[in-house]
């Protein structure tokens, strides 16, 4: 269902980071939706990293965060900022560059 | 209730450092609040918040963020490099901190529910990282270009502004001009302590920039626009206000380089200090006039500083050459600058600060501006008696003795109003003018006013020679005072009647000297007649005697023959016995 795998030279196919502020609602909401989209459709091929900028307060300028949470995608292809608490599925997916799967409870037509 | 209320505290205020700025909103930014800046492009927004970060971390202790969504922090350094800031400096020294915050709509996908806790959290490590007390966000409406859902930037803004109020620093926003309102995206609705406006207006082809005061919270201010300038040391902001009238005076006298203009001062000259303005019509030496000025002054060695609005620095040498105004000697030697330039160069302000730069530079003690009638053509009416207000106050300030030229159109009726209505500014006021005559132009100069001193009432007749300028004596003939072919005719005159005045005394001499003679000859005449009377008489008795004498003898030759007698009769006894 994937594209043939794209051996990288160092680490794993998927890099993301995800920046959150806090323990806030968006915040949980984001981190649980990325972990069930990691689980679902990328499982064992992406390197997650969740910061909470509230602890690492100085990585927010170096990543040019201004708005929470955010994920960056970092692998593969372009950088991209995905702004929000990642709830639209579809368009989490699409913007990854993932075909959603029919059984995915999470897709909302 | 009054002493009270004087008490109060004042509104805390953060000084900006900034030339002027400080004046008009008296004292300051509010401290610890935001304040709006907001202006079409090109106005200098960006200009004024650096330098409100610059000066309150060199001048005033207070280190500051830079929060920049447009620029990158290199190219916002070498921005303000040719303002003399050196913002990496003050990077390194922990007095600044820039950050760059890139939002690029391409890069951004929304995918849900978000607010912008992150650049709450980068500019409150910012903030803390340096003990920031400024903060500047340089233009924060470029998030609406990033983010598309309104309602959220629009509450995470209203959110922002209240957490920097908060947290007690004083913060700069800048904000794109939008139409028919202050900002694009309605910010002045959430920034409501103090909004500054900064306009770039372009009248006749000149443009001005001006700065006004929309609101200021709990503070007077100045409500004018006020034009500013972007100079060389940052933003310049030039308030009418500073006419403060507090400068001090000199009663020292210096001469106006015309021996006989001095004459007409009753003490021999103008203040120093004072401001001198010469009206005149077209071609009455008033450009002659203020560069004999400029020559005595650098004749007692003061550096004098010429703007010449109409002529360039050779014409100017080589014409006051002609009339025996030799400035080349006084240019070699330093003393004498002159600073020549079209007035539409420049706006008036431009002009302003021109002239400002070079009096800080040359510090002299005299200032020669020739013509200022000429400014108009650079601004409105207006506009350039604002300017030489603010010019006449600034020397005034620095006890720099100024003169002015002003051509004053020929019309009949306001023959001795300057159209810039400066008059009433400075001190003294001298008026050439045209007498105009029966088929002739003479030049007459007069006082029309000397604060501080009683002058001449007179219109002096003077003469623009190879020596310099002269005024001539006053002459008085049976309709007032004579000038030009009619004081000739009264030289003339006078000169005639003088003569036949010397010739009847001549022909009086000569006549009495004639009759003395006539007198004299008259004198001999009679003395002569009277001595040959006189000898005549003295013959005719001689004779006379000689005959008595023959008498005697001949009686008594007689007595003696006929015979003679003893005891010897007189004769007289003998005739009168006979």
């Amino acid at each position: 269902m994937e594209a043939p795998e794209q051996p990288e030279a160092a680490g794993a196919e998927y890099e993301l980071h995800l920046y959150i502020a806090g323990n806030t609602p968006s915040a949980a909401a984001a981190v649980r939706n990325l972990q069930d989209i990691c689980e679902r459709y990328l499982a064992g091929r992406v390197e997650l990293r969740i910061i909470d900028l509230s602890a690492q307060p100085e990585a927010a300028g170096e990543e040019q965060i201004v708005a929470s949470p955010t994920l960056v995608k970092k692998r593969p292809g372009l950088t991209r900022f995905l702004v929000g608490d990642l709830s639209d599925r579809r368009r989490v997916l699409a913007l990854l560059g993932l075909t959603p799967d029919a059984h995915d409870p999470y897709l909302h037509d | 209730m009054t002493p009270a209320a004087a008490a109060l505290p004042q509104l805390p205020k953060a000084p900006t450092g900034i030339d002027g700025l400080d004046e008009i909103t008296n004292g300051g930014l509010p401290l610890g609040r935001p304040t709006l800046i907001c202006g079409s492009a090109g106005c200098g927004k960006t200009l004024m918040s650096v330098e409100f970060l610059v000066r309150g971390a060199l001048e005033f202790d207070e280190p500051g963020v830079l929060m920049a969504f447009e620029e990158t922090a290199d190219e916002l350094a070498a921005n303000v490099t040719s303002l003399g800031f050196d913002l990496k400096q003050l990077v390194a020294d922990k007095k600044l901190r820039l950050d760059h915050v890139h939002v690029d709509r391409s890069e951004i996908e929304e995918t849900g529910e978000y607010d912008l806790e992150g650049l709450f959290i980068r500019l409150g490590y910012a903030i803390d990282s340096i003990g920031a007390k400024r903060v500047v966000l340089d233009t924060i409406e470029s998030l609406f270009s990033g983010f598309s859902n309104q309602a959220v930037l629009r509450s995470e803004i209203r959110r922002l502004f209240r957490w920097l109020k908060e947290k007690g620093v004083t913060t700069v926003i800048t904000a794109e001009r939008g139409d028919g309102s202050l900002t694009r995206q309605g910010l002045e609705e959430y920034v409501s302590d103090c909004v500054i406006l900064l306009d770039n207006r372009v009248v006749n082809q000149i443009t001005t920039r001006r700065l006004r005061i929309v609101k200021y919270r709990g503070s007077t201010h100045g409500t004018n626009e006020y034009p500013y300038l972007i100079t060389e040391n940052g933003i310049s902001v030039l308030p009418v206000t500073s006419l403060k009238l507090e400068h001090d005076v000199s009663n020292e006298v210096v001469s106006t380089g015309v021996p006989g203009l001095d004459e007409m001062f009753t003490r021999r000259g103008l203040y120093r200090g004072s401001s001198v303005l010469i009206t005149g019509t077209a071609g009455t030496a008033k450009t002659t006039l203020a560069a004999a000025f400029a020559a005595e002054a650098c004749r007692r060695g003061e550096r004098s500083l010429y703007f010449a609005f109409e002529e360039s620095p050779q014409q100017l040498l080589r014409n006051m050459d002609s009339v025996g105004l030799h400035l080349r000697p006084f240019v070699e030697q330093g003393l004498l600058h002159i600073e020549a330039s079209r007035p539409t160069l420049n706006g008036l302000e431009q002009h302003l600060v021109t002239i400002h730069k070079l009096i800080a530079q040359l510090q002299p003690r005299t200032v020669i501006i020739d013509p200022i009638s000429n400014l108009v053509s650079v601004g409105s009416l207006t506009e350039v008696r604002g300017m030489l207000t603010r010019l006449i106050d600034y020397l005034k300030v620095q006890g720099i003795t100024a003169l002015f030229t002003a051509l004053v159109s020929g019309g009949r009726t306001n023959q001795e109003m300057t159209e810039e209505g400066v008059s009433s500014l400075v001190d003294t006021w001298i008026h050439v003018r045209d007498l105009e005559g029966i088929g002739e132009r003479n030049r007459g100069v007069s006082i029309l006013k000397a604060r501080g001193m009683a002058h001449s009432n007179q219109v002096r007749e003077f003469l623009v020679t190879s020596e310099g300028i002269r005024l001539l004596d006053v002459v008085i003939g049976p309709g007032g005072i004579v000038t030009g072919a009619s004081r000739h005719t009264q030289y003339m005159q006078e000169q005639a009647a003088g003569l036949a005045a010397q010739q009847e005394i001549e022909r009086r001499e000569r006549e009495l000297e004639r009759k003395r003679r006539v007198l004299e000859a008259t004198i001999a005449n009679l003395r002569t007649e009277f001595e040959s009377v006189e000898e005549e008489l003295r013959r005719s008795n001689q004779e006379e005697e000689q005959r008595q004498h023959e008498l005697t003898q001949g009686r008594r030759q007689i007595a003696a023959g006929v015979g003679q007698r003893p005891g010897g009769a007189t004769p007289g006894s003998e005739s009168s016995n006979s």
